[in-house]
């Protein structure tokens, strides 16, 4: 059940769970811990979606963007591969491995497919990324029954219907091995639970797991249309992973000028800052207006350096911070960082709207991505 | 990179009972199971009940009417304490949000920080922590007649300190910055219409809510508080003398209904 009967609503969450777990010097844990942690926060979720983000999975093909596929049936599959080898070059293509683990039932067909973007197609080099968050569009948006959720290189989205330490084991966790670990356990209130509809929301390399309510989806929902963005999925958190897509990769602004954008200060306090700054946040503000992220919300926003925790202006949900050595964690709650590292003593209560970043000291070794480097990608044949 | 996860060897359970003192295995026991247990040794009569290992459940000690004592050794989870009538709880790490929500009476001692919304209603006992706490603290805290809560914070705390407060008596101890601190928080006291709120350092004008009014407390008011500044140092060390005397600042509401305009008709 892809796109069967759903409420279209602007509402969605309530009490969710959210955790994360990241190596700054890039050495990679497997999927376990994060298990762990958010089954220690079950009171938060309610067995209707669960779902991880993890990055530096798949190292033997770091360069290739790795699509994976939610199918309702092998009709929407056919027409997707179709799609997808217009467009791309196909490295590898497999059904996602999971195993049969009681409490997630009904699974979509799950596939994922390693990709090169066609040169004549994807000509214009600069804009590779676009181009294939259009082909993520495409798919979403007018092939029935394929959901498209998970479209970054080395990286990956795993969720469902479910409790999160459930789909964890459907999709063997255990099994990968990343630097970067999101999770999430929903708690939906408003609308259906679908499997596309659980956390984390992903475009490129970008993913964020949301606790709250973003009660202005419909004005940012309009204003992401007007970059080509389409929100498909029936949930407010999709509007943030475009919304940081626009701002951070297409627009080029700092991570703390894009929580600036997303959990501006109140106007009363922009008033009382001095002259430099205030004119930067009037600016910021006349310009992503529409972008500003109201109601209650704590996020965790990955790439594949950075994890990111931001809360609302005024820290309607909760987020804590911690950090031991070369780990950086960030929770809804404080006791699960403390039962997978036991050892763990520094931990913090963010500020609400001020960014937490954890950011990779040294980069796993691999060539610096450039859009002029797409196509000679090693370890990969061009078409 | 393998990462032990497993490092809770053991069943959780009870483990040992001595005494009239009981020992339990928290674990991840879910919060149920544990509480049950914690109630029935209280029922039981046991006097002292110490919990090893405690990662996040919620709601420990809430509703018994007992005067027990309760050891948390670890992190309780959200609502540690709440609708309490009695116990004693001492933590010895941090703990989560909602520590005594809506309790009654008894103590919490917390030798460590708390999250968001410390004593959120709370409407009688006493919270010491020694360090600070996040947003909300003594939101919507209130009084009747002698049932009047006490939170002690050691450190610093975060915005909307004693949002809607109704009663009560706060103190924000401001401990670890030399001289006389300049506090951070800001919308202390918004739609405060009780109690008291008495902060070591300064705030400036912005920082309070609307409803909030502030002056330098008295010689009076330091002698109110020192048994409680005297409490807090009794159980995590340093002078009540100095502390008293480095410059309290008092919050007061500036009317007890601030909003009994808002919906007249």
């Amino acid at each position: 059940m892809l796109r069967g009967a759903r409420v279209r609503d602007d509402k969605d969450f309530s009490g969710c769970s959210i955790f994360g777990m990241m190596n700054l010097r890039g050495e990679k844990f497997n999927g376990d811990p994060m298990i762990t942690a958010i089954a220690n926060m079950k009171e938060r979720s309610n067995g209707l979606g669960g779902g991880f983000a993890a990055y530096g999975i798949y190292p033997q093909y770091a360069e290739l963007y790795c699509f994976q596929l939610m199918y309702d049936d092998q009709a929407a599959k056919e027409e997707t591969e179709g799609y997808l080898k217009d467009s791309f070059s196909l490295e590898g293509a497999e059904v996602i491995p999971t195993r049969s683990c009681e409490g997630v039932s009904d699974p979509p067909l799950l596939w994922r497919y390693f990709l090169q973007p066609r040169e004549s197609i994807a000509c214009d080099l600069e804009d590779v990324d676009d181009f294939v968050v259009r082909a993520v569009m495409h798919i979403n948006v007018f092939i029935d029954g394929a959901f498209v959720f998970s479209s970054g290189k080395d990286m990956g989205v795993f969720k469902g219907v479910g409790f999160p330490e459930d789909v964890g084991r459907f999709f063997r966790l255990d099994e990968y091995e990343g630097y970067i670990w999101v999770a999430h356990g929903r708690f939906p209130t408003n609308t259906q639970a679908w499997w596309g509809g659980a956390h984390p929301f992903n475009i490129l390399d970008w993913s964020v797991v949301h606790n709250g309510e973003i009660s202005s989806y419909g004005i940012n929902m309009r204003h992401l249309e007007m970059y080509g963005y389409k929100c498909t999925l029936f949930t407010d958190t999709e509007v943030i992973a475009y919304a940081v897509d626009l701002l951070v990769r297409r627009h080029g602004l700092s991570i703390e000028d894009m929580s600036r954008v997303l959990a501006a200060p109140l106007w009363s306090e922009i008033d009382r800052m001095p002259a430099r700054e205030r004119e930067a946040h009037v600016a910021l503000r006349q310009s992503y207006g529409s972008l500003l992220l109201n109601g209650p919300f704590s996020i965790i926003i990955s790439n594949r350096e950075q994890m990111i925790g931001l809360t609302d202006r005024i820290r309607l949900r909760p987020l804590v911070a911690g950090r031991n050595g070369d780990f950086m964690y960030i929770s809804s709650e404080e006791a699960p960082m403390h039962l997978v590292d036991d050892t763990l003593k520094d931990t913090w209560i963010p500020h609400g709207g001020v960014p937490v970043v954890a950011e990779l000291i040294k980069p796993a070794a691999r060539e610096e991505e450039t859009g002029g480097k797409v196509l000679s990608i090693s370890g990969a044949e061009p078409a | 990179m393998k990462i032990e996860v497993d490092h809770h060897a053991g069943l959780p359970g009870v483990f040992a009972r001595e005494n009239g003192k009981v020992r339990i295995n928290a674990g991840t026991l879910h919060y149920r199971e544990l509480n049950n247990m914690v109630k029935g040794a209280a029922a039981e009569g046991l006097e002292e009940i110490e919990l090893e290992n405690v990662f996040g459940q919620r709601y420990i000690g809430s509703g018994i009417r007992r005067p027990v004592r309760i050891t948390v050794h670890g992190v309780p989870g959200n609502d540690l304490g709440a609708f309490m009538d009695g116990p004693r709880i001492t933590v010895d790490r941090n703990a989560q949000d909602g520590v005594g929500n809506t309790m009654n009476s008894g103590t919490i001692v917390v030798h460590g920080r708390a999250g968001d919304i410390v004593a959120m209603g709370m409407r009688g006992g006493k919270i010491f922590i020694r360090d600070g706490v996040g947003y909300r603290a003594a939101i919507h805290m209130k009084e009747y007649r002698k049932h009047v809560p006490v939170l002690v914070i050691g450190g610093e705390t975060q915005d909307f300190l004693g949002e809607y407060m109704a009663g009560g008596l706060v103190l924000v101890l401001g401990l670890g910055k030399k001289g006389k601190p300049k506090l951070a928080a800001r919308h202390i006291g918004t739609g405060m219409h009780g109690g008291l709120i008495f902060l070591r350092g300064e705030v400036e004008e912005h920082q309070l809510g609307k409803e909030a009014a502030v002056e330098r407390a008295s010689e009076a008011d330091l002698e109110m508080i020192r048994p409680h500044v005297e409490e807090y140092t009794n159980y995590f060390g340093g002078k009540a003398d100095e502390i008293l005397g480095s410059g309290f600042i008092k919050l007061y509401a500036k009317s007890h209904r601030p909003f009994g305009g808002l919906y007249a008709y």
